[in-house]
């Protein structure tokens, strides 16, 4: 029984242009992306930049709204609440933002700041003193810090107390989007330690979305790899890094450089740049770029499908 | 300086005046740049790599900033003293930079043609417009851009990020320079563009024999395209070695909790990363002795004292570091 699930999400941008502004064009951020996720498991997203997976992340937590689909929480759909539902469902669905220097408010106070969720949903103010305190030493911050403002904190304590925040209502399902893409190689290493240890003892379910395939590959146990607004290819995490089907997925894993002088391997390097998502090419999106492209593929569009039945691994694509 | 050697800096100490006094935001960084080679300077933020880099060709913010000691050799002569007006013919001429953001740094209400144009103008004065706009199209071509006439007409934000940066590679290129800085040239960038700017400009390197020095914090990018390292910690040098060495044989315990906790490096996913414990200081409150002992686990009592010099270490490696004498090696 999935805790998430999403089902042809779409999410269109208006292009506006010309004298009146009026519509000229759509941006297909998100074009039809269907998946779910198993209680206490992490789903990981991966794409380069401009491939929606950001745009996926803030449909599902009910950010931007949907051009169409649906988004299932614990079986109650997004779309179809009402507002005073919607406010309960936050306490369920929390998130944890990419830039630590632009998600806090550099106007408050930690105490403000962690404060703030309690208020909305009725806690008096006397009371949390000591759940606050409690909560910034579980992300590893002393309560100290209350009185401070996010100014005086590093990229990596600031990370701790966006996470501190997202974590607070005890939520079911965490949207991390870009969590350790602002932070050094060192610090990274301890943010994801702590969401590891926060998942393992709150048993949280993680959307893990990041560029990057090593972190991606280390949090995840199923990986959607997304391009111009698609899941391309879907599977277990060891599956999308040993047996990879789709040729943009290989592509990707062989261009991440590895820390070891002595695996210099053979690069599939592409050619050209992105397709504008405005514009996107027809067919195959990934034709225009693909080393293995034929006919077909700028024709018809492949499906998700999977090669063995029921393997869980799928992949859009004619000849893989 | 030795003969194949094309850059050497000595010493550099460069200080910043901030509100909190005068801190030594680089103190004390050596190192040679061999012809034909790349150096890579590796680092988390604030340690001094960007610092350093503009430290070479004097482009650093004034009068915030000074360069309190140190020397640049370049063909003889010691950049830091020359006047000012022989370094324009240098910076571009020979020493080429480019740079983390190609939408800062290029000039965004200028086509891409006119600040091409402007390299040449500088330095080559006699050409006629024609051969300015030839060799402008030529150099778009060797960067690998496939409709160069276009481009030229464009203006920045027109761009993607990758096409951007192959045109700050062809400005930077265009005077076929004997060095060529690279301050995290594909940082901004996604990892398959990535890899075909560093193809570029490895191809590039290969034929025209130019030394580089390759700033960035991804130790991926170190491993694939280096020859020699230098990392740097909290405005110090730490360890110095021949890419291999370094990362089959890490000295400094810097580098080896670094190496540590990539996580590219963990073998089973879902554990836990091994990290380094403490924070980096603040360059204001720099402690006595090894700037790394606060977070050393091998930390000594010597170490908090006496700042451990950068001790040979092997074939052409040093290692700022007490306990590297007692190890045997």
């Amino acid at each position: 029984m999935p805790i998430l699930e999403v089902r042809r999400l779409k999410k269109y941008f208006p292009v506006l242009g010309g004298v009146f502004l009026r519509r000229t064009g759509w941006v297909y951020a998100v074009d039809d992306v269907s998946f779910f996720v198993k209680k206490g498991e992490t789903f990981g997203l991966v794409g380069e930049s401009g491939c929606g997976k950001t745009t996926l992340g803030r449909c599902i937590m009910g950010l931007y709204d949907m051009t169409s689909g649906s988004v299932r929480v614990q079986d109650s759909s997004i779309s179809k609440l009402t507002p005073a539902q919607k406010k309960s469902l936050s306490t369920h669905l929390q998130m944890i933002f990419q830039d630590p220097y632009e998600s806090l408010d550099s106007r408050q106070t930690v105490r403000q700041i962690l404060e703030e969720k309690y208020i909305i949903h009725g806690k008096a103010r006397n009371d949390l003193s000591v759940v606050i305190g409690q909560l910034l030493e579980n992300v590893g911050l002393s309560r100290d810090c209350l009185s401070r403002y996010p100014h005086e904190f590093s990229g990596g304590q600031r990370q701790r107390i966006g996470i501190a925040r997202a974590v607070s209502m005890n939520p079911e399902i965490i949207i991390c989007d870009e969590p350790v893409s602002a932070l050094d190689v060192s610090v990274q290493s301890k943010i994801l330690n702590l969401l590891l240890e926060l998942q393992k003892t709150m048993g949280l379910t993680y959307v893990f979305i990041s560029h990057d395939l090593s972190v991606v590959r280390h949090m995840s146990d199923r990986i959607g790899v997304m391009y111009l607004g698609k899941i391309v290819e879907m599977a277990d995490a060891s599956t999308i890094y040993n047996n990879a089907r789709h040729p943009y997925t290989r592509a990707l894993l062989s261009a991440v450089p590895l820390p070891d002088p002595d695996a210099r391997k053979k690069r599939i390097v592409l050619t050209g740049e992105v397709p504008s998502v405005e514009n996107p090419p027809p067919g195959c999106r990934f034709h225009t770029r693909c080393p293995h492209a034929d006919v077909i593929c700028q024709e018809s569009e492949p499906l998700l499908l999977d090669r063995e039945k029921d393997s869980g691994h799928v992949a859009a694509c004619h000849f893989f | 300086m030795k003969k194949d050697v094309v850059l050497e800096v000595r010493d550099l100490v460069v200080a910043f005046d901030t509100d909190q006094g005068r801190v030594r935001a680089v103190d004390g960084v050596g190192f040679e740049l061999k012809k034909g080679s790349i150096l890579g300077i590796a680092g988390e933020s604030g340690c001094g790599k960007s610092v350093t880099a503009l430290s070479i060709i004097r482009l650093l913010p004034r009068p915030v900033s000074s360069i309190l000691a140190g020397q640049v050799l370049f063909q003889g002569k010691n950049l830091l003293t020359t006047p000012i007006r022989q370094m324009h013919k240098i910076r571009g001429r020979k020493i080429a930079m480019i740079f983390q953001e190609p939408m800062t740094a290029l000039n965004p209400v200028h086509s891409v043609e006119r600040q091409m144009k402007e390299v040449f103008e500088l330095h080559f004065p006699r050409l006629t417009a024609v051969s300015v706009r030839d060799r402008s199209l030529e150099m778009l071509t060797r960067v690998g851009i496939p409709d160069p006439g276009q481009v030229l007409k464009k203006y920045p934000h027109q761009l993607s990020g990758g096409i951007r940066q192959r045109v700050m590679i062809a400005m930077a290129l265009s005077c076929e320079p004997d060095i060529l800085i690279a301050d995290e040239p594909t940082t901004a960038l996604d990892v398959t563009v990535q890899a075909q700017i560093l193809e570029l400009i490895k191809a590039l390197k290969e034929k025209s024999g130019m030394s580089i020095i390759l700033i960035t914090h991804d130790l991926g990018v170190i491993a694939e395209n280096c020859d020699q390292v230098v990392v740097m910690y909290a405005g110090r040098i730490a360890e110095t070695a021949d890419v291999r060495s370094l990362f089959k044989n890490p000295l400094h315990p810097y580098t080896k909790g670094l190496l540590a906790s990539i996580v590219s490096r963990a073998e089973i996913s879902k554990t836990v990363l091994p990290t380094i414990e403490g924070n980096v200081p603040s360059l204001s409150n720099m402690p006595a002795g090894c700037r790394f002992a606060q977070r050393c686990p091998f930390v000594k009592q010597i170490c908090l004292h006496v700042t451990p010099g950068e001790v040979p270490a092997g074939k052409g490696r040093t290692a700022a570091c007490h306990l590297i004498n007692e190890e045997p090696e």
